[in-house]
């Protein structure tokens, strides 16, 4: 599964010869990150945030499990235990502090990559399978999140806890019941506590699992690229290692130096004071927000303030509740769609004029809105402006999306890769931006282009 | 095709719903917020002059100043407040001997267990104990207190947003209400057995002022003025709240300093590792 070009995995010693007979890890790695792996030589930095979420997942991986040696889920002893990990385990500290904000790191990686795929379509066939286990991925990363913020047992983890459960007592005939066993009673208790802290340690894994079918699938068409026009021959590409490890290694020291500004300077920001406060089930926090992370989904839950009903009768057809809850999964399933919701035949928004304002001008500051709103106490003017904006979220990708791939008339691509990157010679014979037309290049998305460029190797 | 069509009318259905069942009927019936009665006194906390030592990417722990806040603590707050997760071997930490910290749990009675009858007695404090509770539960605490319950204050100033200055406000903050502020919340009022304060979230607080000046006699001479007192155990309960904070600024410089070194090794190799893969700049 690679371009004919690719390097071959050659074991040097005796030693490395019989592994590669038996069982053939070492080639496995070369061709997956290493020189066996070639990589389009334009990636821009935008490239650079899916290494950088398989690192924080080894993080968040790495600190839990040893948090976890220390920690207690019962619903007496976990706040104190959390306590003695930052007082008393050595470096607990540390390990506390990179783990609450390794899960915002994460978040912050995650939504780069996903924008990254939005603006330069990356979900477009041949890639959808990726793009498809991506969202899984994210999926999993909200519910793994949402159980670990409920470990620590104080105020915001409790009372968080309560709501996120309760939507869904939303759904109708089987909400109440089905709330009750996920949560082990009517509030959350001791046997909530003890489930999430299973799950949460689980999770993890199983997102590893589906980040391994993420870049196995990857892998079959290789890495798209910030001009969408596929790779043609090997002068596009440059071998995984050395060229891509050295720029994801530097990129990743950088990310490293932030993250720590965080960890060691500023370690509660990102955090709620409310939960350095035990748990008390007799007591409401003023206002429960999620963690940042959740804010534009459950600014989306909360923009549906009232009943669908039959004007004028009282007859109410949906509770607002219900409505919340299904557009705030919604608004994560919508991506389920959209490698055929967007038909435009151009994969790079950088050659899409329209659909590039509608994505900066548009959908950026839509989810910038909902992420502040999210944040925000239901009243005047937040709860207007989470309308406004959750309305334009769902236009964005299953109304303006679907119509402007339509009716859009692309830029002029650039031929190749190469030439995208080195510009071309004067005088050979091609217009200034490549002499093809869009259509003429892009045509064969689906099933891989008829020169052969994107034929596997076998 | 199908897929966009039922694309687009989900969409609008669904946007058609949010539009005009909840945000036309919103802006009809637009009301800006309601502010609760006590708005017009809430303030922004006040800092001490020149901030805490602690604060700050260098800050360090002002070792003196950690050691008088200890002595309000403990002979002002602990008469109601309880500091649960810090042990008095943790006093060492604030310059201490360990001789002096064992006097000094001597100095505290913790609950113990009679050994010969078996009965809930109280002894003298071992270092390795935590500070006691002063109620023996919540429902005596709040018996004591008017039915309000003393927080614990082991992990006051994280909390609270802006702990630390919220600590130090809050204990000064027992003033009249301005008459300005009384005139655009002419309805608010202070219950009696709680009193104004006006770092307090809903301004009413249940406890009473507590520091007055030269309550106390300051070990190393110190003058207990109000103001000292407040900047002294907010310094003290900061400490209590994250022992390992100046540890944790000064090892952050240390990976700090790795990283960019690194970093800086790794952004070379990857320029030279690209350099021939590059647009060649013209001459």
């Amino acid at each position: 599964m690679s371009f004919a070009w690719a390097k071959q995995y050659e074991p040097k010693s005796d030693f490395t010869k019989w592994v590669d007979e038996k069982l053939p890890i070492p080639r496995m790695v070369y061709n997956a990150i290493g020189g066996g792996y070639p990589v389009p030589r334009n990636l821009n930095y935008m490239w650079n945030f899916g290494v950088l979420a398989g690192f924080f997942l080894m993080v968040q991986i790495i600190t839990g499990v040893v948090l976890a040696m220390h920690y207690t889920s019962g619903v007496d002893s976990a706040f104190g235990s959390i306590e003695h990990i930052m007082r008393n385990v050595n470096y607990g500290w540390m390990l506390r502090y990179a783990h609450a904000n390794g899960a915002s790191f994460f978040f912050i990686v995650i939504y780069m990559h996903i924008f990254r795929g939005l603006f330069y379509s990356s979900y477009k066939a041949p890639r959808e399978m990726i793009w498809l286990l991506g969202v899984v991925i994210f999926l999993l990363m909200m519910a793994t999140a949402f159980m670990g913020y409920v470990l620590p047992w104080g105020q915001m983890s409790f009372w968080g806890a309560k709501v996120i459960t309760g939507l869904f007592g939303a759904i109708p005939f089987v909400g109440e019941p089905l709330q009750i066993w996920l949560v082990g009673g009517y509030a959350p208790n001791a046997a909530t506590l003890s489930r999430f802290f299973s799950l949460h340690f689980l999770l993890p894994f199983v997102i590893a699992g589906v980040v391994i079918l993420h870049i196995w699938a990857l892998h079959i068409p290789g890495s798209s690229n910030p001009t969408g026009v596929e790779v043609k021959a090997e002068s596009d590409t440059v071998p995984f290692h050395p060229y891509y490890t050295a720029k994801d290694g530097w990129f990743l020291g950088l990310v490293l130096i932030i993250f720590s500004l965080f960890v060691f300077f500023a370690p509660n920001v990102l955090g709620h004071p409310d939960n350095y406060i035990e748990a008390n089930p007799l007591s409401t926090p003023a206002h429960i927000v999620p963690e940042w992370y959740f804010l534009p989904f459950y600014a989306i839950l909360r923009a549906f303030t009232a009943d669908l009903t039959i004007p004028f009768t009282g007859i109410v057809l949906v509770e607002a509740k219900l409505l919340g809850v299904i557009a705030m999964f919604g608004s994560i399933l919508v991506w389920f769609f959209l490698p055929w919701l967007d038909k435009s035949p151009v994969r790079s928004g950088s050659y899409r004029p329209l659909f590039a304002r509608f994505f900066w001008f548009g959908f950026i500051p839509c989810f910038a809105v909902l992420m502040y709103v999210g944040g925000a106490p239901a009243e005047e003017p937040y709860v207007l402006l989470s309308q406004v904006a959750t309305a334009y979220y769902f236009l964005h990708f299953l109304v303006i999306l679907p119509i402007v791939s339509q009716i859009e008339k692309p830029k002029p691509l650039p031929f190749s890769i190469t030439q995208a990157v080195l510009g071309h010679k004067e005088g050979d014979g091609t217009s200034d931006g490549g002499g093809d037309t869009p259509g003429k290049v892009v045509k064969p998305l689906p099933g891989g282009s008829p020169d052969g460029s994107l034929q596997p190797a076998e | 095709m199908t897929i966009r069509l039922a694309g687009i009318i989900f969409g609008l259905v669904l946007t058609g719903i949010l539009v005009l069942w909840a945000m036309i009927p919103g802006i009809i019936n637009y009301a800006s917020p309601e502010h609760p009665d006590y708005y017009a006194f809430q303030e922004d906390n006040i800092q001490p002059a020149g901030g805490f030592a602690f604060d700050g990417p260098l800050g360090k722990w002002d070792y003196a100043q950690l050691q008088r806040g200890y002595q309000v603590y403990k002979q002002v707050c602990s008469a109601c407040h309880s500091m649960k997760y810090v042990a008095f071997r943790n006093l060492e930490q604030l310059g201490y001997t360990e001789a002096e910290v064992r006097a000094e749990a001597a100095s505290w009675n913790v609950p113990g267990i009679d050994p010969d009858t078996g009965e809930t007695t109280t002894r003298p404090g071992e270092p390795t104990d935590y500070f006691p509770s002063p109620y023996p539960n919540e429902t005596a605490a709040r018996a004591a207190n008017n039915n309000a319950y003393p927080p614990d204050l082991s992990l006051i100033t994280k909390a609270r947003p802006d702990g630390s200055h919220y600590v130090y406000s809050l204990l000064q903050g027992y003033t009249e209400p301005d008459p300005e502020d009384l005139k655009k919340s002419p309805n608010f009022e202070t219950p009696p057995g709680l009193y104004f304060n006006e770092y307090f979230y809903n301004i009413n607080i249940a406890m009473p002022p507590q520091l007055y000046p030269d309550l106390i006699t300051y070990a190393d001479g110190t003058e207990a003025t109000q103001e000292q007192m407040a900047q002294d155990v907010a310094a003290f309960l900061t400490w209590t709240a994250e022992p390992s904070l100046v540890a944790r600024k000064q090892t952050g410089w240390f990976v700090i300093g790795f990283l960019a070194f690194a970093t800086a090794l790794a952004f070379l190799s990857y320029k030279q590792i690209w350099a021939g893969k590059k647009k060649k700049k013209k001459a």
